[in-house]
């Protein structure tokens, strides 16, 4: 690393940088070519490129240079029954920086009954003062009615939100019915939003909790025993389904098991619009540790869905991811403390869950995907940074190298090894999930808004530079085909005369409560509403008509179609 | 026969005593101990239920012991009855000795095997299988002239005389075991729906009062369960233990009326299982579907075509791959019933590649016909093709569940018979969802699987019999009684002509309804004969039925076929926990309780959902430890560690 130039002022000129004789890697190709960056944006790229004095130049000799990692899902500085995760935005996003992710997207998490925009302001008040990189917000939909729908749209219109989750687990918390899905699912089709799914039958977990303590297991054992990785598949399946009814685009979070990612592939080849996310401990690790003696970390594994008992799981995972039938990556990271975890000390129902990765993310993927062979370097930068750039709709901005991108960008180094360790780690937690992991591949360099933040195993990051980056609606990414949709699927009547034959009376009102916009009140009613009986018939028919010749057909004890007076019209007669 | 009809058979579903060990020996032992008056050495027909030289005889007609039956054939494929004394009148049913009824020269077609005898019947039940049989004068005898012989069908799933909002579904018990007959069935099994609110017991025996008065051939009843609580579990106990009930249905649709919640549907589960009956589903997400047909009322569709649009298949999909994974859960053996569409059957096909017990039953509708006609112009006509869930408009579906059902995914068939008249559909003339669901299918049922599958070489007889009949009678425990032709069984059998050809319509069918869905379709393949408790009830083309002969045919719990596995598997399915010491370090205060474990969800009255539970409860904050420490109070920095208790730090959290 050198300055060109006489002049040696880093504050004025550290924002000018030129990165030479790096191979610049995109999703779509590998080239050789020098960048040139200035106030955060990437100005120039080619060869020789011409710049202005005092700039800093880093020698790549060839390494690959690659947009920044987007980690889209994280919960920083989450509250949790008045504690709170122990890496907020801060901790949090100095850990991602150390592991060659430049932005992270958080998840807003309003409590059921708050109002959203509250929630989102709060979130956006922690993390404007301590995020050390850029960041955008998902909003997390807990509870369904009128005023939520409106809040939503504001979202979506002025606060630069573009994606909310919802939940198909915690039930009586979180859970929101089929009926109240189908709901958001088609509000945010009209808005342009993307609805993300944490996918698990909640009602079934519940009663499977239920039993696991009965029989007296209280470990975290019991957490992976109570969510089998078939109510994954079958909350997924259920979840396309609606998507695909409703025809919104569909982001299932935290692909855990086989069977959930099978769902996800046979889906995509039907052509429906969902997206995978599996996140660095299901890529990276698997649900035997829930066995393990040490309560504690047993306890560190806990986290929903639970990471697969089954072992080959996780190189199953990385298989899909590599051949595209899972799409984007995140960590889900969400660390407690042990004695955090200890709460559920008794009753693994009340271990407050959440696994690290942040930090692990990158390096774990290129480790597991790209040194096996599984993926190449341009599928890599796709699935740690493109694909998520374009669900967000912040492509190219972030996601690519390309100029006026973000000057966003990571030097990899692909021979470099680390073996991970809570010692060295960046979080706060006392444990890792991929303790004692050797991985192969790690980040040289990493500039994020044009600064480099971490050169020489040395971390600059600095607290409450991050910017909130806000996502606008309709993703070319994941509506282009959902509009294409939404013009052939007009439905269309079919045009008939009016029937004016007999009808019979009928007392029961069937199937009429269809909304469910009411969370609060599903109370059913199978009571007989005996006050709406039978249709008042414009052309009453007479009681007793005289049969015509063509109705006698010798059908015994049967009711025959009473002639109406005027005669038997053709609309119903028999064909 | 000593014990006449009225005292030994029809105590309605007692098992006669040589038949209570039967199924459960493995084939190779004799089956029964047969010593009736008609015996002349004990044992002699149990090697002739499996003759394997008549296998063959069967094949090579020129085998010289069938020569001297097909000698004296002017017609080849007629049949003959005829009475060996000439005295009795053919259709005097009622005659003590019309009980006894011989067939010659028959092939004998059951699920795994086909081969010639005669068989010989008293009192409703097959006596002896073989050649040259002994038999007292008086018999009636069918000459078959090699025709096939096969048990009488099972149609494992009717709902005649179906209530519907003050209305009834048009074909009563009478009608509709009338048209079951004319089509080769020999048993039914009806569903009883009890309105939510009204007891299953109470409605139980309103069903057998209908059926008991009007039913022309055997019955049995599912249960459909429309409401949960703990009254209901206790009286499927009764409905097991005291009725002869196995199968309950629940339904995951219809929304706030019959729809069950996932905890619901649980829980029925468990018990079912743990009774040892079958869990019957009506699979389709009665959430979208509600929320679809509001959309597509919004929309202006008020016609049939609105059924369809509203109930896509992939509703139906999603709801059979929940219930199986509910199934699974609860390892209770699982019945899909009316699979109509190919996506839902591939799921159980899939699951039970995966290992899953789980059986489809496709119905006539969808193996015959598919959805196009919802958009039909003549109102009626679309409207009486409404059920649920819908006929697929896929045209290819028929084909597709026709292979399935051969290669043995698909394994039992039904008819989900319960048609409307014009009239009563036209309830729903501006409202698609209010039309009165059902289709007819019970008369058409073995024609069009014979026409569909095994004319066009998708499956041989034996498997015919094995879907319409032998299958059923296992998964309902009714296995050897019904379902095959073995000494010993029930004598409802069914003389096939397979070269028979008719063109259905509604001008000549035997249900009530104007329309019928089947329309103009020309199957081959169809009853000649069909004998039920040991009569002729259809010969020449006409129908002698007699209203109210139907007995009630009682199910014991635990079907072998079903839940052999599902027993082996509760066995290995023990959960244990792992053994550690007391955890014992530091203790996070929390102050709200999060995931309320309220699982149990035993009131379908209450499901109020305390609207806004995610209150903070402040009296219940924390844990009290034992061993509490000075520092717990102490906010955590960042990068807190665990700090080590006074004493030492318990190994059981220490790092790595």
């Amino acid at each position: 690393m050198s300055y060109q130039g006489k002049k040696n002022i880093p504050k004025i000129t550290s924002d000018r940088l030129l990165i030479k004789g790096g191979r610049i890697v995109n999703d779509d190709q590998s080239f050789h070519a020098d960048i040139y960056m200035e106030d955060g944006l990437i100005k120039q790229i080619g060869d020789n490129l011409i710049v202005p004095g005092g700039v800093k130049t880093i020698e790549a000799n060839g390494k690959m240079v690659i947009p920044g990692g987007i980690d889209i899902h994280t919960h920083f500085q989450m509250p949790y029954r008045g504690t709170t995760t122990v890496d907020d935005f801060n901790q949090g996003s100095k850990a991602a920086l150390a592991g060659g992710t430049t932005m992270i997207v958080d998840h807003v998490i309003p409590e059921p009954g708050t109002s959203l925009m509250e929630a989102y302001d709060q979130w956006r008040q922690w993390a404007d003062e301590k995020t050390c990189c850029d960041y955008s917000l998902h909003v997390d939909i807990t509870h369904w009615n009128d005023s939520v729908k409106q809040e939503v749209d504001n979202l979506i219109k002025e606060k630069g939100v573009n994606s909310f989750h919802v939940y198909m687990a915690y039930k009586d918390y979180y859970q929101m019915s089929n009926s109240e899905l189908y709901e958001v699912f088609t509000f945010l089709a009209e808005r342009g939003g993307i609805a993300q799914v944490h996918a698990e039958n909640g009602e079934i977990i519940a009663e499977e909790q239920a039993r696991m303590l009965q029989m007296g297991i209280t470990g975290p054992e019991g957490h992976v025993l109570s969510r089998p990785e078939e109510l994954e598949a079958e909350a997924v399946f259920r979840a396309i389904t609606i998507a695909s009814q409703t025809n919104c685009p569909l982001y299932v979070t935290r692909v855990m098991s086989k069977s959930a990612a099978d769902i996800i592939s046979q889906a995509r080849k039907k052509g429906n619009v969902v997206f995978g996310e599996p996140i660095t401990a299901s890529l990276g690790t698997d649900g035997t540790h829930y066995w393990s003696k040490n309560w504690a970390k047993a306890a560190s594994f806990v986290t929903s869905p639970p990471l697969s008992p089954d072992p080959t799981t996780p190189d199953y995972l990385n298989t899909l991811l590599s051949s595209g039938d899972l799409s984007v990556t995140g960590s889900a990271h969400c660390t407690f403390s042990v004695a955090q975890k200890a709460i559920g000390k008794d009753d693994f129902t009340q271990i407050p869950e959440g696994v690290n990765g942040v930090e692990e993310r990158m390096a774990l993927i290129w480790d597991k995907a790209v040194t096996t062979g599984k993926m190449d370097e341009n599928m890599f930068v796709a699935v740690t940074s493109t694909n998520a750039a374009k669900i967000l709709n912040l492509y190219p901005r972030k996601g690519r190298i390309a100029v006026g991108s973000d000057a966003d960008l990571v030097i990899w180094d692909t021979d470099s090894i680390r073996t991970i360790t809570a010692k060295t780690h960046n979080s706060a937690a006392e444990y890792n999930v991929f303790e004692g992991m050797e991985l192969r591949g790690a980040p040289l360099v990493v500039i994020c808004q044009g600064k480099i933040v971490l050169e020489d195993g040395n971390l600059h990051a600095t607290s409450g530079v991050g910017r909130f980056i806000p996502c606008s609606p309709f993703p070319d990414f994941a509506y282009k085909r959902v509009k294409a949709r939404k013009q052939l699927a007009v439905l269309r009547a079919v045009p008939r005369g009016m029937y004016d034959g007999p009808v019979s009376e009928f007392s029961m009102s069937r199937g009429g409560t269809p909304s469910a916009s009411a969370r609060t009140s599903p109370t059913k009613q199978p009571v007989r509403n005996l006050h709406q009986s039978g249709f008042s018939l414009a052309g009453n028919p007479a009681p007793c008509g005289p049969p015509t010749p063509d109705d006698v057909p010798i059908r015994p004890a049967g009711r025959r179609i009473v002639v109406p007076p005027g005669g038997r019209s053709n609309i119903t007669s028999l064909s | 026969a000593p014990d006449s009809h009225s005292t030994g058979m029809s105590t309605a579903g007692e098992v006669p005593a040589f038949f209570k060990s039967m199924g459960s020996d493995s084939p190779a032992r004799p089956r029964q101990k047969f010593c009736g008056m008609f015996c002349p050495v004990e044992g002699s027909s149990d090697s002739k239920t499996l003759d394997f030289d008549a296998l063959s005889a069967c094949r090579g007609k020129s085998d010289g012991r069938v020569i001297d039956r097909q000698t004296d054939i002017s017609q080849p494929r007629k049949v003959e009855i005829r009475e060996s004394t000439g005295k009795e009148a053919l259709q005097n049913l009622d005659d003590k000795r019309s009980d006894r009824l011989l067939i010659k020269g028959a092939k004998i077609v059951n699920d795994d095997q086909s081969f010639c005898a005669d068989i010989y019947m008293e009192d409703g039940v097959i006596k002896q299988i073989g050649e040259n049989l002994i038999v007292p004068g008086g018999v009636k005898t069918i000459d078959a002239h090699g025709g096939m012989l096969m048990p009488g069908g099972i149609d494992v799933h009717t709902r005649f005389q179906m209530p519907d909002r003050g209305m009834t579904a048009a074909d009563d018990f009478y009608q509709g075991t009338k048209a079951a007959l004319a089509g080769g069935t020999t048993m039914i099994i009806d569903h009883v729906i009890p309105e939510p609110g009204i007891s299953l017991i109470s409605a139980f025996e309103q069903w057998r009062e209908w059926a008991d008065s009007k039913s022309c051939c055997d019955y049995s009843l599912h249960v459909d369960i429309t409401e949960w609580h703990k009254g209901i579990q206790e009286e499927m106990e009764t409905l097991v233990k005291d009725h002869g009930v196995n199968s309950f249905l629940v339904y995951l649709a219809y929304k706030d009326i019959f729809q069950l919640t996932d905890s619901q549907v649980y829980e029925v589960f468990s018990v079912i299982r743990d009774l040892g009956a079958i869990a019957q589903v009506h699979a389709e997400n009665g959430d979208i579907v509600a929320e679809e047909q509001r959309r597509i009322l919004e929309q202006g569709i008020t016609g049939p075509e609105g059924h369809v649009l509203s109930r896509p298949e992939e509703v139906e999909a999603e709801a059979v791959n929940r219930s199986v994974t509910v199934a699974n859960q609860t390892n209770c053996p699982l019945y899909v019933t009316k699979v109509m569409s190919k996506s839902a059957a591939d799921v159980i096909a899939q699951a039970r590649k995966k290992g899953t017990v789980v059986y489809g039953e496709p119905i006539t509708a969808s193996l015959g016909t598919d959805g196009s006609h919802y958009w039909s112009k003549n109102w009626a006509k679309a409207a009486a093709y409404v059920t649920s869930p819908p006929l697929s408009p896929d045209p290819t579906t028929p084909d597709y569940l026709n292979s399935l059902l051969s290669c043995g995914d698909l394994q039992v068939t039904g008819s989900a018979h319960c048609p409307f008249n014009t009239a009563q559909r036209a309830v729903g003339k501006d409202d698609f969802s209010l039309i009165p669901e059902g289709v007819n299918g019970t008369e058409e049922r073995m024609s069009i699987i014979w026409d569909k599958c095994v004319v066009t070489g998708k499956m041989d007889e034996n498997q015919f019999v094995a879907v319409t009949s032998t299958n059923a009678a296992k998964i309902f425990n009714l296995y050897p009684r019904k379902g095959r032709i073995a000494v010993g069984s029930d004598a409802d059998l069914v003389l096939w002509d397979p070269d028979l050809t008719k063109i259905i319509s509604a001008k000549s069918h035997n249900s009530t309804v104007e329309y019928n869905i089947f329309e103009g379709t020309e199957v081959r393949g169809g009853p000649l004969v069909v004998i039920s408790q040991g009569k002729i009830v259809l010969e020449e083309g006409n129908l002698h039925a007699t209203e109210g002969s139907g007995r009630y045919v009682a199910r014991k719990p635990f079907p072998d076929y079903v839940y052999k596995r599902i027993k082996a598997r509760s066995r290995l399915a023990e959960l244990r926990g792992v053994p550690r010491g007391l955890y014992d370090g530091p203790v996070c205060e929390v102050s709200v309780t999060p995931k309320t474990m309220t699982p149990a969800s035993s009131a379908k009255t209450s499901p109020a959902k305390q609207p806004n539970q995610p209150v903070r409860n402040l009296h219940q904050s924390g844990f009290s430890l034992s061993g509490a420490q000075i520092d717990d109070n102490v906010p955590r920095r960042n990068t807190q560690r665990i700090v080590a208790p006074p004493g030492g730090r318990a190994n059981i959290t220490s790092l790595g």
